[in-house]
């Protein structure tokens, strides 16, 4: 199956926006995992309803309070318009920006769940062995957690790729902008005889929903085999 | 090196009261029923957990001090922490395991002393695994290994063989036993089994709900009957040092020297140690130290040399104690040697016990500085039970 210059710009963009939204909420996920494991203050469950609300709110009113803060008249927009030039709204990274916060949760939820398993233990011998809290984070929690982080990481992309509500309120539907697979799929149906372009591209999603689910199922074979020596003879 | 603990300490239920020196290389256990407060003192030695009151001190450094407002984290004790659970990291490698501490020491060790250690373990073939590919021996010596190549200036030992099975542990013994003589540091080693203890020791702190009972030479405390309470799982009897001199391969007897007298047990297996050496060439190996646990319940008194007896074990010794432990038993302490005169101080000689009945003891008139005999019946060494009459 060929596809169309349209078709591949759906299919690029998206890939682009769900990478750059993965990748640039992933340190802030790391940290919102490590406050809400181990950290013990007084409005932790606060910090916790807000890193859940993109998943319990429809994405439609994510994208609505996108729009209300980051709009060029919005206070945060037009700060950042005025003093870095950036422009979210009607834009790519606007799109990357809505779909990495609805898919925040994902990388959080993860990210600890591998965390709250790394045993007490280990960090108690790292520290009678001579090595500092720093010196533990990067040697001993990330690559013990690094797991929880690739399969996090694979579900954010995945709920990135699909993301519809949030970005077609925040940063509508502009062909070669913003117009991402889904959004594309949407348009088609929209459009009178768009039933074959629907189709085909419903097709191409669902062969990229695949590709990814056998992708992800290696890498974390590797990694299991990498980290803890097993499955190996 | 010195340690020094004058702590207290509430947590759950327990009362952790706790005062003693360590001042020399070698082993000492602290010896207890589990949830007397042991591991929970030796975590307040490696920083693990701040004491409610008191002070520690290693090597006159003040690493923890309440009132000084003290407390050094883990890292800047130098202390090596072997755990129950070994602890290892999953994600490296063994020999990336081992160099943990290595690369983060404020004075590394050389790679001859690295090299020495790894010998001493015999874990050089394990070097590339991954820990969830190894025993759980061989995981303990890697754990061991890796607190050892810290260079640390004391070693605290946390039941390093409760998680093993009995062939395990008499695999690990050894490697102790090596590292207690090979290597000038001291050892603090947790545990609740008295046999290691026996075995591994050269000094004991007894504790019992949070408290020290007693300290002093192994030796001594499994001597003192007022314990057994406390080390009663162990056959009661003595603990004492002796020398493997040599071997008469055809004979199929070992001897041993203790304390100028010689024993003679059927000839030893070759110490696992000495892996090399070949079955033939046992008779050739050098003295080495082990120590002879003597069970009181194989122990006879005579009062003159029996002459025509199979026992091959006979002792002239000095009656110091009769000491009534059951409606009918008595145990008699025997120090080793004639002429001792009864108010000589303890420890010049070695004490073994008899438990005879009281029948016995009246019909053979014991007094104290009697001079007897004492035949024993079997000893054991190296952990193991030696009949020495067969």
């Amino acid at each position: 199956m060929m596809l169309s210059p349209a078709e591949i710009d759906a299919l690029m963009l998206s890939l682009k926006i769900a990478a750059v939204a993965v990748t640039g909420a992933l340190p802030l996920a790391i940290a919102a995992a490590c406050l809400l494991t181990f950290g013990r203050f007084p409005g932790r469950f606060l910090i916790d309803a807000i890193v859940h609300l993109p998943l319990i709110l429809p994405p439609v009113v994510m994208g609505y309070l996108l729009l209300i803060s980051f709009g060029t008249r919005a206070p945060i927009g037009a700060w950042l318009l005025h003093n870095f030039d950036i422009r979210l709204v009607f834009s790519w990274t606007g799109a990357a920006l809505a779909a990495g916060i609805v898919s925040f949760p994902f990388q959080v939820r993860a990210i600890r769940i591998a965390l709250e398993n790394i045993d007490p233990g280990l960090h108690q011998a790292a520290e009678t062995l001579g090595a500092g809290p720093v010196d533990r984070f990067i040697n001993l929690t990330l690559p013990l957690a690094l797991p929880g982080i690739i399969a996090g990481a694979i579900t954010a992309f995945s709920a990135s790729l699909g993301e519809f509500g949030a970005i077609i309120t925040f940063v509508s539907n502009i062909p070669g902008e913003t117009r991402t697979l889904p959004l594309a799929i949407y348009t088609a149906i929209q459009t009178p005889g768009g039933e074959l372009a629907a189709a085909r591209l419903a097709a191409l999603s669902i062969g990229l929903a695949l590709c990814g689910l056998i992708i992800s199922e290696m890498m974390m074979r590797g990694i299991r085999q990498k980290l803890m020596g097993l499955a190996r003879p | 090196m010195t340690l020094q603990i004058d702590i207290r300490h509430k947590i759950g239920a327990l009362h952790l009261d706790a005062c003693f020196n360590v001042d020399r290389p070698g082993i000492t256990a602290l010896f207890g029923p589990s949830g007397s407060g042991k591991t929970t003192l030796i975590n307040a030695i490696a920083g693990l957990i701040r004491p409610d009151h008191g002070t520690i001190t290693l090597n006159d450094n003040a690493v923890f001090d309440r009132k000084n407002n003290i407390h050094l984290p883990p890292r800047k004790r130098r202390v090596g922490y072997v755990f129950q659970d070994a602890r290892l990291f999953p994600h490296l490698s063994v020999r990336k395991n081992l160099y943990f501490a290595h690369r983060r020491s404020p004075s590394p060790l050389p790679d001859s002393e690295i090299d020495a250690i790894i010998t001493m373990l015999g874990i050089g073939g394990l070097l590339s695994r991954r820990p969830a590919k190894l025993s759980g021996g061989e995981k303990q010596r890697i754990s061991l290994g890796r607190a050892l190549l810290g260079n640390p200036d004391i070693l605290l030992l946390d039941e390093p063989l409760s998680a093993l099975d009995q062939a395990r542990k008499n695999e690990i013994l050894p490697y102790l036993e090596a590292l207690r003589d090979q290597r000038r540091l001291p050892i603090l080693y947790v545990s609740h089994a008295i046999d290691e203890v026996a075995r591994l020791a050269d000094n004991m702190v007894v504790m019992e709900n949070g408290q020290v009972r007693a300290s002093g030479s192994v030796f001594d405390i499994l001597a003192r009957t007022d314990l057994t309470a406390l080390t009663g799982q162990f056959d009661t009897g003595a603990v004492i040092p002796a020398t493997v001199t040599g071997h008469n391969k055809q004979g199929g007897i070992s001897y041993l020297g203790c304390a100028g007298h010689q024993l003679i047990v059927p000839l030893l297996p070759p110490s696992p140690l000495d892996r090399d050496a070949a079955p033939d060439m046992i008779a050739n190996l050098p003295p080495r130290q082990t120590r002879l646990h003597i069970r009181a319940r194989d122990v006879m008194i005579a009062t003159t040399i029996p002459d025509a007896i199979s026992a091959n074990n006979i002792l002239p010794t000095t009656i110091f104690a009769l000491t009534p432990v059951t409606p009918d038993g008595i145990d008699v302490a025997l120090r080793l040697g004639h002429n001792h005169s009864n108010t000589e101080k303890p420890l010049t000689s070695p004490v073994i016990h008899a438990r005879i009945t009281a029948w016995s003891a009246q019909r053979l008139d014991l007094q104290l500085g009697q001079q007897v005999y004492a035949i024993i019946k079997s000893v054991t060494v190296d952990g193991k039970m030696r009949e020495t009459d067969a």
